[in-house]
Order: structure tokens, then sequence, then C-alpha cells
């Protein structure tokens, strides 16, 4: 059997909260906030990138690595679970 | 922004034969046989000829006719830039590995007698260099930000400028286009997003005439810049999707890999947040540049109208020297 991780808005909004850019904004954003528009800037758009490797311990192939990606929660939420490894139960 | 929204990219023909098919020799090569650009023994620094400077000069004079009418501010900086102003303008975040940095000698007389040892012993001579205040430019505008940023806000009609200047970029090549020190002349616009987006817009119709009545082949394509690592395909894939450069390319190397001569760049509010420039009624300021390299312009000329300038077209030759 194959299991998924699970993952959540709210594993999203943690990492969020450690991006300088969004700092103080992430309990008020919807999941489907654009989070261009709400102050994420290019680099901050990278550094949640990295951030969000590190977290769950992935790597975002090139084709995912663009602004449709990051623009919201919801999208972040199903661009890591795309990508999430598969983990045998 | 019809120009933007559709580019004139479209396949090249065959770039004219490199010469004589019996000994081939590269285009850089034909250029040393000719004097137009002089060895220095390092890839991509060299000297250039009387012929090729008449060129430059010409090209960078038509650029100024162009741009006559504009009453853009004219500022030449030298080809080094305050490493303060480097350190905040952000180039390290994306271009890294591209950067040049002034080291000079700062030891003592023990130091000096170690150094000059070195230097006989073919050892490394460096350990005594420490970095100065000076970074070598590595794009024209640079140096002009925080220059604009110490006068204030700008004025309701924003700002232009008219720069040139040598850069220095470390990617040592073989490519006669991609010169380590090279000459970029640009105009930068400073206002509103509406006031740089039309500037950018005026230099997209103005720079593709101009290269069109020069006789060459071009296309204009959405482009990137060369950002450093995986972090940097994030960078490049965002500005392309934004729409925010645009580069003229000529074939000159090759038609499948052609050289971008012109480009066309929207920094949204980077350089106005950066540099905490303000538009008159508070808002950070937009800017903008349209860049031409005047090395790859020149190249591309002599590749596709020859290496004897006297027998460029007349028409070429009038709209270059009257």
């Amino acid at each position: 059997m194959v299991l998924r991780m699970m993952i959540s808005s709210q594993d999203i909004r943690e990492t969020l909260g450690g991006i300088e850019s969004l700092s103080g904004q992430v309990d008020r954003l919807s999941d489907d906030d654009d989070l261009f528009d709400k102050g994420l800037c290019s680099f901050g758009s990278v550094q949640l990138m990295l951030a969000l490797e590190e977290r769950f311990n992935i790597e975002f192939p090139d084709h995912l690595l663009n602004r449709t990606s990051f623009a919201t929660i919801r999208a972040i939420r199903s661009t890591v679970t795309t990508i999430v490894e598969p983990v045998d139960a | 922004m019809d120009s933007l929204a559709d580019p004139t990219s479209t396949p090249f023909e065959a770039l004219p034969s490199a010469g004589d098919e019996a000994e081939p020799r590269s285009f850089l090569d034909r250029l040393f046989d000719r004097g137009h650009l002089v060895r220095t023994g390092i890839d991509g620094l060299y000297g250039r000829g009387g012929d090729f400077e008449s060129v430059v000069e010409a090209l960078d004079a038509l650029v100024s006719r162009l741009g006559a009418a504009d009453g853009a501010e004219r500022i030449r900086f030298p080809p080094g830039m305050s490493r303060p102003a480097f350190e905040r303008s952000g180039y390290l975040k994306g271009f890294p590995n591209l950067a040049g940095t002034v080291h000079s000698f700062c030891g003592d007389e023990a130091a000096h007698a170690r150094l000059l040892a070195c230097v006989e012993a073919g050892k490394d001579w460096t350990e005594d260099q420490a970095c100065t205040d000076i970074v070598l430019t590595p794009a024209a505008c640079y140096p002009l930000y925080p220059v604009a940023a110490a006068r204030g806000p700008l004025p309701a009609e924003g700002l232009l400028f008219d720069l040139q200047s040598y850069c220095f970029r470390h990617e040592p090549s073989v490519e006669p286009t991609r010169m380590q020190m090279f000459r970029m002349r640009e105009y930068v616009r400073m206002g509103s997003p509406e006031q740089v987006l039309a500037f950018r817009e005026v230099w997209l119709e103005r720079g593709t005439a101009m290269m069109r009545d020069l006789g060459l082949p071009l296309a204009v394509d959405p482009a990137n810049d060369p950002f450093f690592g995986r972090a940097g395909r994030m960078l490049a894939n965002n500005q392309r999707m934004q729409g925010l450069k645009f580069e003229l390319n000529v074939p000159v190397n090759s038609t499948e890999q052609p050289t971008a001569c012109l480009s066309f760049n929207y920094h949204q509010d980077h350089f106005g947040s950066t540099w905490e420039i303000g538009q008159a009624d508070g808002a950070v300021a937009h800017t903008a540049c349209v860049g031409f390299g005047l090395e790859r312009i020149t190249l591309a000329l002599l590749r596709h109208h020859g290496l004897d300038l006297a027998a460029w077209p007349a028409d070429v030759r009038k709209q270059l020297w009257g």
C-alpha cells in the first residue's frame, strides 16, 4: 500500500510565516489570495521555494520553478503534493 | 503594447560564408587577422582596431540622434562603481559569478618582498591583495540609481538618463560576442509604471527600426537574465512569464543561437524599492532601460556586411556616417 504525505494549508502557512516580505500577514491570507499581490517579491519567492524544499525534503523540478506554482497557498499545496515522494506504509 | 505581445520572432536565413572554405578560420580569427580586434591573451578581453572603433563611435552617435528629442540627462560614469552601492543593488543575489571586484596590494614592506618573490617563483602572489571600495560596473545603469535617489522624489514627469560605460562580466569565451569588457549604451527611464512602459515601447520600435535600417536580420524575443543557480531558474522563469525583458537578436556566431544586441527591460519597482526612489506622489518609482551592446552591434555589422567597411552597402554607411 502506498500513502502520500498529507500536506495541509497550515503546513504551507507555517512556511510562509518565515518569509520576510509576507511577515505579519499570513494569518489574514485566504487560500486563494495572490501572494505576489500581497507583497511577495521575486527574491521572496526564491526564499519560499528553498524553505518549502527544506521543510518537505523535496526538490522542485525546473518546470515548476515559476510564479504560478507559488502564487497562492492552494497552488503551493497542490505543487508540493504532486512532487512529495510516495511513502511506503 | 502590441509589439510586446507579438514578438517578431522569425527563423533566420543562413549566415554569410565565413570566407575561404579550404582553410576555414573562425570569425574571431578573421577579426584578429584584419585588425578589428587585438589579442591580449585572455579570452573575451581585446583591443579594438581603428575601423572597429569608428563603427562603435558611429553607433553611439546614431543612438544619440534617435533619442535626441527626448531630452535625456547625459552622464558618463567610469567603469567602476562604489562597492557599498554595488552590494545594496542586489547584483550578488542574481549574478555572483559574473561580478568583478577590484583588489589592491595592502601589505607592508615585508609583504611586498613576499609578493615579488612569489611573482618571481610563479606562485600565487595575491595573498596581501585586499578588496578596494570599487567594483567593476556590471551594467551601465548600476551606478545611476543611488545618484538619482540622492536627488529626492522624482518630478511628476519622471526622469530620463543617457548613459554609456564599459562593463565587466566574468564569463571568458572564445565567442567574439561574449566579451568580458564591453561598452553598453543605455537610456534609463524612472517614473510611474505607465511612463516607463511607454518608454520601453517607444524604444522597442526605434531600436528595431534602427537595426533594420542597418541591414541586419533580427528577431525580438522574450528573454531572461542569466541568473545564477536553481534559484536563478525561478527568477528567470518569472522574468519571462511577466514579460519583463525582451532582446533584439541577430545571428552572429550562429543562426541557432543568435546574439542579443539590444535589450528592453522593465525592472518594475526593483530599483525604486532598493534605492528608495519615490515618485512625485510618494509611490515607489518604477524603472525601465534600453541597452545597446555597442561591440555586439558592430560585430553583427561586420558579420553580415563584411570585414571591409568601405564595401558595406551605401545605405548602411549613410546611416552610420551620413
